[in-house]
């Protein structure tokens, strides 16, 4: 495994992927996932980089606090994720969609302010209880956990990705998967096939949640420090541009997208001086211009055309077959 | 430590400026049936143009304030060209054009910190202060101080709530807009161009956007590519608390956010000015979406 | 089978539904007719759980369900089609009917991971489950279309077979032949009436008169939100109110 993953780095080192680059493009293809579920299934949640933080604070804790081992800050950072997922989910996801996206934005602004003032409240809570001043400090505000080994291997990142990606590939031969397709394109057709609409919501927002949280353990121990800075308004943008930029038909594209999007600005280092200009022109010209995302063949043809000003070709059958989704 | 009195008198006219912003958000969405989120680059813009303008132009205070509110206004159209007509002409869902405008907001931030970077070697500028800072007024009696520029920050504000109730309420134009925001096909079939109405609706709102960017840039004279992000979700939690698309909403909830973020500070610090205001936010949405002033989905005009 | 009990449902000012009461025998095929706004659409949307009465009841099999979601009343059994059709359009017309058995299984995503032998027996039935059904309706050769893509016929064909994939005991269909040409009507017709002889109860709202006397074995009025007459075809047909009814929103929409 190691020779192999060595190899690769030598292979992509001359376009700019060193193997921290590497390792990023993998957690960020398994966030380009987490959302992609609640898409897939019509949710437009923007609660993932709140999830994430969980998930990385938890990690984080449990290896320098409790010396856990990577494993087991995994486990305990997707069962925190996902536990606090429910509470989240049940209330919020009745609303409908722009309701549900300031929501979950007001989601992730609340966990960032609850982590600046953790230490702080609980220290006012214990000088309360003890009757006299307490200073607590577990995950020191706007400092942030500084000094985190390196915890995360590339074979962690490759093995959990396989497994998420045969994951997903039996979820589109399951009810639960046909379930969230129906949902996404007609609710109320999915509530009379016997469907539970809000179930099904709110075991997908789990599982997206889950997967952020997993995210954010490895992305923990990959950049040794955690601050409630990095999972800002502007990480749920990031994410939201993984999915957005490989496509949401299926779910090898915000994989794709994850991948693709982490290793642009490196190897096109001009990109890296622009890359918030370019995040927002992927989001912008994407959506608007390339449907589909980058995996999207039909979509692509279209977007050629528009370019090349070659007239639109007669619709063919074909065409008509390939913008199904698949799953 | 200020007085409560004195915190009164700062939430107004910062209530004043949220308002404002959170007018031009009700406003689009009112007609749109969208959410703009790149209203708070809009926000931003504003500041900029009237930064610059004084700065880089040696304009006066007024003369800066008329280019930031045409310059806010004129990029806000370009978003509704760019980001939401053409989805709009795809029939594209809702959550497209949300993902638009999120991406115009990021593109737009984003250009504005390279051309901070270019005009002042730094992400951030500043008001002169001799500009705006006029001899406070000292109310001895009652222990509080105001400058005299928040005076001109809250009553333009009126006067421009005010005009704005006069376009919709009183006006051809705004009658066009009323009957393209209740519905579009029938709008078009009366023979109304509602092109040119999203147009100027996108115009006005950045105007108001703008408008309040440069306010805020005058009360706190320092202007960085991000106070975008100070006002984003204030100015969501203002138009949620009075009601989606509600233009007296939006103003009471500007004014109501602004009250709650100082009655929070006095009671439990700074930090938790926010998250008093977000987990407002969070109640409102679960217990009354509509808002406080807003109707129920069907019957919203 | 179904019984509606002084069923009401307004809407602010609108009263829909006023005191009806119905109900629908086993094996039997009962028409739903009046004009427009008699809110024979309320009627179904109420007894199918996507609108709630403000009044009355509802049994299914002796059972009150009028406060049941959706989801649950088609598990007990009831399934509906839409007067304007609700396809999951961007699915294939074999996924459509997959999609419709979901309520039959009960393999969680967890037995799709590591292929259960629950999870792979129920996956054959589904499959064969739908293939049968395209035959039954002449969906076969579109099987691996797009809903949204098909003739307005066939997505009316589909929504039928995708109700029955359900595998309801009593079937309500809003306005199933609407924008059929006569020859799809009189099979859909036919296809009504083996649905019955299989065992279903049917409640049916149409336009088509010629459908409904084809058909039905009773047929109720509605008017108003009230129901103004209950008999067999031709008892309604002659029925002096009925006429009334409909002769009157006739002088109404001509003034
Ligand atoms: N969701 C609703 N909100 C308000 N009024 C409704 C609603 N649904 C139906 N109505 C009203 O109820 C009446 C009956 O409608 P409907 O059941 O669709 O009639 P039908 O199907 O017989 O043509 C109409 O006046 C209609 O406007
Ligand atoms: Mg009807």
């Amino acid at each position: 495994m190691d020779a192999l993953i060595n190899g690769l780095i030598e292979i992509l080192k001359p376009i700019g992927i060193t193997e921290p680059v590497f390792q990023f493009m993998l957690v960020n293809a398994i966030l380009g996932v987490s959302i992609y579920l609640t898409l897939y299934c019509g949710l437009f949640s923007l609660a993932n980089a709140g999830f994430m933080a969980i998930g990385a604070y938890v990690g984080v804790i449990l290896t320098q606090s409790f010396d856990l081992p990577l494993f087991g800050a995994l486990l305990g950072g997707m069962i925190a994720a996902g536990l606090i997922a429910i509470p989240i989910g049940i209330p919020t996801l009745r609303l409908r969609d722009i309701y549900l996206a300031i929501a979950t934005i007001g989601f992730g602004e609340i966990v960032r302010i609850m982590i600046l003032n953790f230490d702080d409240f609980v220290g006012s809570i214990l000088t309360l209880v003890q009757g006299e001043r307490v200073r607590f400090t577990l995950i020191e505000g706007a400092r942030g956990i500084k000094g985190i080994p390196k915890l995360t291997e590339s074979w962690h990142l490759i093995l959990f990705l396989l497994i998420l990606m045969f994951f997903l590939t039996r979820l589109h031969h399951s009810r639960l998967g046909r379930a969230m397709t129906a949902i996404r394109q007609d609710e109320i057709a999915a509530a009379s096939m016997g469907i539970n609409v809000v179930y099904v919501k709110n075991v997908v927002f789990i599982m997206s949640a889950i997967l952020a949280g997993a995210a954010g353990v490895f992305s923990g121990h990959l950049t040794r420090i955690v601050t409630p800075q990095a999972f800002g308004f502007d990480k749920t943008v990031d994410i939201l541009a993984f999915a957005v930029l490989g496509g949401t038909s299926t779910w090898f594209g915000p994989i794709v997208g994850g991948l693709v999007l982490t290793a642009l600005p490196e190897s096109l280092r001009f990109l890296k001086e622009y890359r918030g200009v370019f995040t927002g022109l992927v989001l912008l010209v994407v959506i608007v211009y390339l449907p589909g995302g980058l995996i999207n063949t039909t979509s692509w043809s279209k977007f050629i055309r528009r370019f090349t000003n070659r007239p639109e070709s007669p619709p063919d059958e074909n065409s008509g077959h390939s913008t199904t989704r698949a799953n | 430590m200020d007085t409560l009195l004195q915190q009164v008198v700062n939430a107004i006219s910062l209530g004043a400026i949220y308002s404002l912003f959170a007018l031009g958000y009700s406003l689009v969405f009112s007609i749109l049936g969208v959410l703009n989120l790149a209203h708070s680059a809009i926000f931003m813009s504003g500041a900029f143009f009237g930064v610059l303008a004084v700065n880089q132009l040696g304009t006066p205070l007024w003369l800066a304030f008329i280019l930031a509110m045409v310059g806010a206004g004129l990029l806000s159209v370009t978003l509704e060209f760019v980001a939401f007509r053409p989805l709009r002409r795809r029939n594209a869902p809702r959550i497209a054009q949300l993902i638009s405008s999120i991406g115009a907001a990021i593109l737009i931030v984003n250009i504005g910190q390279l051309i901070f970077l270019q005009q002042f070697g730094r992400t951030e500028a500043y008001f002169p202060r001799e500009l705006v800072s006029l001899d406070p007024i000292i109310i001895e009696s009652l222990s509080i101080r105001i400058a005299p520029i928040r005076m001109i920050i809250v009553v333009v504000s009126l006067l421009l709530t005010i005009l704005m109730q006069y376009l919709v309420g009183r006006t051809q134009i705004g009658q066009h807009m009323r009957a393209v925001a209740f519905n579009q096909q029938t709008a078009a079939l009366l023979g109304i161009n509602v092109s040119r109405i999203f147009v100027f609706a996108f115009f006005l709102a950045g105007v108001f956007g703008g408008a309040a960017g440069m306010f805020y840039g005058v009360v706190f004279l320092n202007v960085t590519p991000f106070i975008g992000e100070d006002v984003a979700l204030i100015g969501l939690t203002a138009i949620v608390l009075g009601g989606m698309g509600s233009i007296q909403g939006a103003v009471l909830g500007g004014y109501l956010v602004a009250g709650l973020q100082v009655i929070s500070v006095v009671l439990g610090g700074s930090s938790y000015r926010n998250a008093v205001v977000f987990l407002l936010l969070f109640a409102i949405l679960l217990v009354r979406p509509q808002g406080l002033l807003g109707q129920s989905e069907s019957t919203r005009a | 089978m179904l019984e509606l009990i002084n069923v009401s449902r307004g809407f602010g000012g609108v009263q829909a539904l006023s005191g009806v009461s119905l109900s629908v025998p086993p094996q039997r095929i009962v028409g739903l007719i009046g004009p427009n706004g008699a809110g024979k659409t309320t009627l179904i949307n109420n007894v199918s759980g996507l609108d709630h009465p403000n009044g009355g009841q509802i049994l299914f099999d002796g059972q009150p369900i009028e406060k049941e979601p959706s989801h649950r009343i088609t598990r007990l059994g009831i399934a509906r089609t839409y007067q304007n059709i609700r396809l999951f359009g961007e699915m294939t017309v074999r996924q459509n009917l997959l999609v419709g058995q979901h309520s039959l299984g009960r393999a969680n995503i967890l037995e799709a991971v590591f292929f259960s032998p629950r999870y792979r027996r129920e996956e054959r039935q589904y499959r064969a489950r739908a293939e049968e059904l395209l035959e039954r309706f002449g969906l076969a050769s579109v099987a691996g279309m797009a809903a949204g893509n098909l003739p307005y016929g066939d997505q009316r064909r589909l929504e039928l077979a995708r109700a029955l994939a359900t595998e309801p005991k009593v079937l309500l269909l809003d306005e199933p032949t609407a924008g059929m040409n006569p020859t799809e009507t009189k099979a859909l017709g036919e296809h009504i009436q083996d649905l019955r002889n299989d065992g279903l109860s049917i409640l049916v709202i149409e336009h088509d008169m010629s459908l409904i006397h084809q058909v039905c074995d009773e047929i109720y009025v509605l008017n108003f939100g009230q129901i103004i007459a209950h008999g067999t075809s031709d008892e309604i047909r002659t029925d002096p109110v009925v006429i009334e009814a409909y002769l009157g929103r006739d002088d109404d929409g001509a003034a």
